[in-house]
């Protein structure tokens, strides 16, 4: 099973745990499985069907912006994160 | 690892290469020194329209009404265009006002006329009738329940609950790693301050400009000086409500940028006169206007604490990062949050951060967003446990130094770095070793992250008759990526530097390529660039089989040339087989387009010797060493030219750049005169120490080298004043006036 970081103010969602063991073999399939064991996680981390914009994905280590499509290894670590931001081109 | 003899500037490389590492003649050079290099400012076209921006005076008021009769009335206007002539979008605000202004110099309205000067006396006709409303400056001010709100619409986002509070607030984050309470708890020894940071420009030489054609066909095309042409061509197209493959970017020569030309001002302004007009549209800025009208860097409160065993091992850290996000949300506060305890393997961290709109420019990146101002308060602090420890500097640093596995708060866990080979380097370098004498004398070090960026990058190359090749990309150069890109593509294919010929191209002509920042390019479009001659070679590999009247299979290709396997007689050099491409199905283009995604974060470190007068407060830099892991220094001539660069603008940032804002919330010093930033006289020689701990991530072992070097230069100078008069910074910058104010604030006379 995959190790999953949950942000801290998701925290309250898996009642304080920082990491929680998942099954998946993507992030979206990481996603659905958090979803069944702590309610509520899915409508934080994902909005029409991709990953928010606000929040940036990391698999072992390398933030991915395949989202939902990244591929999740056996003893993947992943981490969502607050995507890094600022300064984008409409200023 | 090991120094050598001593000299100010070395290369510790661990493998060699035939052209990588090298430092042939940089291909830009002739045209720059000449003065042939064309930048947007020398765009010339028949019919050519000259625009002007009217800016606000207020840096906060709703705006009643705009006339704009009598300035299209004046003989020569051609066109005017308000904010109501934009679509609406998400950035449309800040390219020309909507219903209220939000700082001085926010664009208002603009004119095209057929002169520059004509221009400029309509704008001054435009009657604009504003209400003057509250205004705030500082992300504390801001922050309060009570503060003038900028966006009555502006809720805070998170990844916590949502809320439908209207605040200055745009954005809360938290980012948490073990147990704080129990790290300070554990903690014998515990350190904390509070710090300041003013808004400061990148300072670009090359005012910003562009020319825009909306043609007849509607086809718009932008030449422009930009770190990204395809960002800009995104943000133009979204700017003006039409398709993105509508737009074509040309990117000119640009005369700097430091992360202030990624975002588009004047270009969908440009495009809308253009339309209306029928001509093409130049815009370029004065300094005021770039000082007022672009991105600075933002202004920062940060307040960290930190605690330590009394063996020397940090065991917890707290930060509280809030951060002047400008007008309209995107401060890159998220960047401190990731840098800030990222030169430390910490079990228990907990940090806030705050991205907060207030009464000035929207901001823009700045050379390693945000991290310079973390580093300020948090390498200010490991000096001072090291005091309390009786530690030496390097060593505490050392003694807490990350490594590939380290676990962050806000980041994902480290992979290969080489954090500890710079802090190595750094105790073993005669700079350290070397006793500073002299009163009011004294030596800071310091130790910072970036994390690079990799991302989307495409490249082509053509393989002409003569065994030169010429390779597209689209990324603009502008810390020597030509050189870069040229090198290593020289490397794979066993020719010269100077048979690669490498240019920049427009967005129709090359595949979809991310803005030359984060220092991505030379890592990302530098693969690109290797898969595309990777490519070209597959395809010569044919070709040579084909000559041979032998399998694919058999040949192959080292070293520059073509051989049979099976056949020791049987080989060509890669200029022998270019010749023969005419005769064998005609030339080779090889191309790639790659996501990359694996740029390996760099550290840098730096020691600073200064001298404080004790009368006036000056702070004279008296030698300045810089360390940085490059990865492996494709040019190193280049990346002792990036390590220099950062330094001086760090010391600049540390010592004098800030906007001072006069009573009515307007910069009082917006010329270069008033601003001052560095020149050479103000600077000892910056010696460099070039470390090379490959990136796995990239077949020749690069990590990006253009921002790191900005991040430890404000704490060095700052633990170096302290160690010179004993008295602590927390307010930058440390100009005279600040450091004569904090000695006597710690009863220093």
């Amino acid at each position: 099973m995959a190790t999953v970081f949950i942000p801290s103010l998701m925290q309250s969602l898996t009642g304080g745990q920082q990491t929680v063991e998942i099954e998946g073999a993507t992030v979206r399939q990481i996603i659905e499985n958090l979803e069944k064991a702590h309610p509520g996680m899915k409508e934080r981390l994902v909005a029409d069907n991709r990953v928010k914009p606000n929040i940036s994905v990391a698999v072992d280590g390398e933030v991915t912006p395949m989202g939902m499509l990244e591929k999740v290894g056996e003893s993947s670590e992943v981490h969502f994160l607050p995507a890094i931001g600022g300064g984008g081109p409409t200023g | 690892m090991t120094t050598t003899d001593y000299e100010p500037n070395i290369v510790l490389s661990t493998k060699e290469y035939d052209v990588i590492g090298t430092r042939p003649i940089r291909p830009d050079g002739a045209d720059k020194v000449t003065g042939r290099a064309l930048y947007g400012a020398d765009f010339q076209s028949s019919g050519l329209l000259h625009g002007k921006t009217l800016r606000s005076p207020h840096p906060h008021a709703r705006i009643r009404s705009i006339d704009t009769s009598k300035a299209k009335a004046l003989p020569g206007v051609r066109g005017v265009v308000t904010g109501g002539d934009l679509p609406p979008s998400s950035g449309r605000d800040n390219i020309l006002a909507g219903d209220k202004v939000l700082y001085v110099g926010h664009a208002v309205a603009a004119v095209a006329a057929v002169s520059p000067h004509i221009a400029e006396e309509a704008v001054n006709l435009i009657e604009v009738d504003y209400e003057v409303l509250p205004s705030v400056f500082t992300a504390p001010e801001a922050m309060k329940d009570d503060a003038p709100l900028l966006h009555d619409d502006l809720k805070t986002t998170s990844l916590g609950e949502p809320t439908d509070k209207s605040s200055n607030i745009a954005d809360y984050n938290q980012y948490k790693l073990g147990d704080i309470d129990k790290g300070f708890a554990d903690a014998d020894v515990v350190v904390e301050g509070e710090y300041n940071s003013q808004t400061i420009h990148q300072g670009y030489v090359e005012p910003h400009p562009c020319t825009v054609l909306w043609n007849q066909d509607g086809r718009i095309t932008v030449w422009v000086s930009t770190q990204g042409a395809f960002a800009i061509r995104n943000a133009t197209a979204a700017a003006l409500g039409v398709p993105v493959s509508q737009v074509r970017v040309v990117p000119m020569e640009i005369g700097g940028g430091f992360g202030g030309k990624t975002v588009v001002y004047m270009e969908p302004v440009a495009a809308l006169l253009s339309r209306e007009t029928g001509h093409p549209v130049k815009f370029v800025m004065t300094r005021k206007e770039v000082f007022e009208g672009t991105g600075p860097a933002p202004g920062s409160h940060i307040k960290v604490k930190l605690g330590a065993t009394s063996s020397g091992k940090i065991v917890a850290a707290q930060a509280h990062l809030a951060f002047e996000a400008g007008a309209f949300p995107g401060s890159a506060v998220s960047i401190a949050a990731v840098t800030a305890f990222s030169a430390y393997s910490i079990p228990n961290i907990l940090i806030d951060t705050y991205d907060v709109v207030v009464n000035k420019p929207k901001a823009a990146p700045y050379r390693a967003p945000c991290a310079p101002n973390a580093a300020f308060a948090v390498e200010q602090l490991v000096d001072e446990l090291a005091g309390k420890l009786g530690t030496d500097l390097i060593d505490l640093r050392l003694t807490n130094a990350p490594t590939e596995g380290t676990h962050r708060a806000a980041g994902p866990v480290f992979g290969s770095i080489g954090c500890i080979e710079v802090l190595e380097a750094m105790k073993a370098h005669p700079h350290y070793k070397t006793q500073l004498s002299g009163e009011n004398r004294g030596r800071g070090i310091s130790i910072g992250f970036w994390p690079n960026f990799g991302g989307e990058a495409s490249a082509t190359i053509s393989v002409r008759a003569d065994g030169k090749v010429n390779l597209s990309v689209g990324s603009p150069d502008i810390g020597g990526s030509r050189a870069s890109m040229s090198m290593q593509v020289a490397e794979e294919l066993g020719i010269k530097a100077q048979d690669v010929i490498a240019t920049v191209v427009d967005t129709d002509s090359i595949g979809y390529t991310e803005t030359t920042d984060g220092s991505r390019t030379t890592y990302s479009t530098g693969i690109a660039s290797l898969e595309a001659a990777k490519d070209a070679v597959g395809q010569m590999i044919e070709r040579a089989a084909m000559i041979w009247e032998v399998d694919d299979d058999s040949v192959e290709f080292k070293g520059g040339v073509f051989r049979s396997k099976a056949d020791s007689e049987l080989k060509m050099g890669f200029k022998e087989l270019a010749g023969k491409l005419e005769e064998t199905g005609g030339r080779v283009l090889g191309s790639a387009a790659l996501l990359n995604r694996s740029a390996g974060g760099a550290f840098c470190g730096n020691i600073a010797d200064v001298e404080v007068d004790p009368e006036t407060g000056k702070v004279t830099v008296l030698r300045f060493t810089v360390f940085q892991d490059a990865g492996k220094a494709i040019h190193p001539s280049y990346v002792e030219g990036q390590m220099q660069g950062g330094a001086a603008q760090g010391i600049g940032w540390a010592l004098n750049e800030e906007y001072f804002y006069g009573d009515k919330g307007a910069m009082d010093n917006s010329s270069l005169l008033d601003y001052r930033m560095p020149t050479p006289l103000d600077l000892p020689l910056i010696e460099t120490v070039i470390l090379e701990v490959p990136n796995p991530g990239h077949p020749f072992g690069v990590r990006g080298v253009g921002e790191a070097p900005i991040v430890p230069p404000i704490s060095a100078i700052a633990n170096a004043i302290h160690d010179a008069i004993g008295v602590r910074m927390g307010n930058l910058p440390m100009n005279p006036g600040s450091v004569v104010k904090a000695k006597l604030a710690n009863g220093k006379k």
